[in-house]
């Protein structure tokens, strides 16, 4: 015991200056040669338990990513990579499993959703950052935060019962459609902007704004031209991680977009995106028609890792900034 | 400079706009459905059974409330013991990249990925079939990255000092952890275990998949059960009432809003700690 704490106590002194971390690791080291009790034993336990705790997260992706694959890729040979991912026609049942109308819809919708939310959020952003007062920032704030955990599907139950109907009366044609689905989304993906863009704004050294306000630049132009700027890697962030919510949305799109498995021609158009192809079949689908939809989920399961690599990219680069 | 200022303020006015949008557009969602919802919300409608003409929601609070517990009892341990390796043990190297690596891809991961993954792996591998269990391991790997991640951070604002003073005691690194950092981190953890519930209750695609759509009360963990977001999509999806639906969502709603507010009052708390010591 008296050796244990002179041992700890002596690294301390000496690795005062390092991260503790570090001096943990070395005091686990000195005690194994020196004293094997039972308490030293118990540490060793526990650290491990924490080891073996934190792969489970490595041994989750492995076995998700194994098994979507396992049983999304096979069909790709059986049917034909092309047929598949550049068909037009959905007919499962009869052999037809051509996805391009629900990945063209599934670009649409997150093109859509994203240029509408990126607008409004980031200006949302530089309202409540710059513009508005304190006061009323302190009150939009927390219900944009609300906005962001309200469920999915009640913005879809919205989307149904609101803007369905509002989209049939005044443009025609059903009102389930890609506008719908896009509306609904960009509502959706407006809280993660505006709190990151906001984040990453604040996060905008003084000095910048006052060296331009001292040049004789207004705060608007400030604002555009230097603060906007200083800013845009954490807003990009911001918009691929949005686009990353757009995209995998499922069952708010469900209810609004009409699910047809169409290219759609015209915004009020129905359509189908991947995600809903997965879950409205799933249910009852069965052989090759199932693998279907696993290879559905393998396409995009690829462009979630595609947004994934570039929002790494910008995060870093926003890291290097900061 | 006139023109200059003009098109300053047709920016500004922009940017109120926008600003307008944001907040218009939450409140009518929550205005237009709290008020339909509290129109038919009555305590028989929350606590009666969906059966025959009574259609209650009891059932489905009843199997939210089993798959939210059964996912935390399941996520909750793994997580915050993942993050204390992370913060208290683990040396930089290609370990620790490789865990960060997994949970930054498991958060970017869609639902429905989930939701595929649960239904092949928990429902027909492992043959736990449509279930509450199925949905709730479902979902304990998709908190997971949730709760490392706010656990992790709320382990960093310990202060060095506090470890070298418990080890300076005499304590071993262990009692330092369960005896010092853990209790200062306290309200930290707290928030990510409240995160994830709301989360959970929040989440439709994975556990329609996982967790089935029955109606009844589960006898088992074994059991289908549909939860209060799952059942808000099908009064929706097949449109059988828009009425239960909109008290459906209300409660929805109050449910994210009261988590809400819980984690507000936490992050207060953990702002006037720190800024105290």
């Amino acid at each position: 015991m008296v050796g244990d704490v002179l041992v700890t106590s002596n690294k301390i002194t000496e690795h005062s200056d390092s991260n503790m971390t570090q001096a943990g690791m070395h005091t686990d080291k000195n005690n194994n040669g020196k004293n094997k009790n039972c308490k030293s034993f118990l540490e060793k336990i526990t650290e491990k338990t924490f080891l073996i705790c934190s792969l489970i997260s490595i041994l989750s992706l492995i076995t998700i990513s194994v098994f979507i694959f396992a049983n999304g890729t096979s069909i790709f040979f059986k049917v034909g990579f092309m047929d598949i991912i550049l068909g037009m026609v959905w007919k499962p049942l009869e052999g037809k499993f051509g996805i391009l109308p629900m990945i063209v819809s599934s670009l649409y919708v997150t093109a859509g959703a994203t240029l509408i939310g990126v607008s409004v959020g980031l200006m949302t952003a530089v309202l409540l950052a710059e513009i508005s007062p304190k006061k009323l920032s302190g009150i939009i704030r927390p219900a944009v935060e609300l906005l962001a955990g309200i469920p999915s599907v009640v913005y879809g139950f919205f989307g149904l019962i609101v803007v369905v109907p509002l989209i049939d009366r005044y443009l025609g044609g059903g009102g389930n459609s890609l506008l719908a689905a896009i509306i609904i989304l960009s509502i959706m993906i407006l809280p993660t902007i505006v709190s990151i863009s906001e984040t990453s704004i604040r996060a905008v050294p003084k000095e910048y704004k006052e060296g331009s306000l001292a040049l004789g630049a207004s705060h608007i132009e400030t604002i555009f031209k230097v603060i906007l700027p200083a800013a845009k890697s954490g807003i990009f962030a911001a918009i691929v991680l949005g686009m990353g919510r757009a995209i995998g949305e499922t069952m708010a799109v469900i209810l609004v977009i009409g699910n047809t498995p169409l290219i759609p021609n015209s915004l009020i158009e129905r359509a189908r995106t991947l995600t809903s192809n997965i879950a409205i079949e799933m249910g009852y689908a069965q052989g090759l028609h199932r693998e279907s939809l696993f290879a559905t989920g393998v396409v995009l399961f690829v462009f979630i890792m595609i947004l994934n690599i570039i929002l790494n990219v910008f995060i870093r680069k926003a890291g290097e900034i900061n | 400079m006139k023109l200059r200022k003009v098109r300053d303020t047709l920016l500004k006015l922009l940017i109120w706009l926008c600003g307008f949008i944001t907040v218009g557009t939450l409140a009518w969602i929550l205005i237009y459905i709290l008020i339909n919802g509290f129109s038919h919300l009555s305590l028989d409608f929350i606590f009666s059974e969906y059966k025959g003409d009574s259609h209650g929601i009891l059932p489905m609070i009843i199997n939210t409330i089993y798959i939210v517990l059964l996912s935390l009892i399941i996520s909750t341990p793994i997580g915050i013991f993942s993050a204390i390796y992370l913060v208290e043990y683990s040396k930089p190297g290609k370990i620790l990249m490789l865990i960060r690596f997994a949970t930054e891809t498991l958060q970017g991961i869609p639902s429905i990925i989930y939701g595929l993954f649960g239904f092949i792996f928990f429902v027909t591998f492992l043959k736990l079939g449509f279930s509450i269990l199925a949905g709730a391991l479902t979902l304990s790997i998709m908190v997971l990255p949730t709760i490392i991640r706010t656990t992790e951070e709320a382990l960093k604002t310990v202060p060095v000092s506090y470890r070298e003073g418990s080890l300076a005691l005499g304590a071993t690194k262990l009692q330092t952890i369960m005896k010092v950092v853990l209790p200062s981190a306290i309200s930290g953890i707290l928030n990510s275990v409240i995160l994830s519930i709301g989360r959970i209750v929040g989440e439709t695609a994975a556990v329609y998949l996982t967790a089935g759509m029955v109606t009844r009360f589960p006898r088992s963990i074994m059991d289908s059960g549909r939860t209060l977001s799952v059942h808000l999509y099908m009064l929706a999806k097949e449109g059988l009432s828009f009425e239960e639906a909109f008290s459906t969502a209300t409660i929805l709603i109050i449910t994210v809003a009261v988590i809400n507010s819980i984690t507000n009052m936490i992050a207060k708390k953990i702002k006037k700690s720190t800024v105290g010591t």
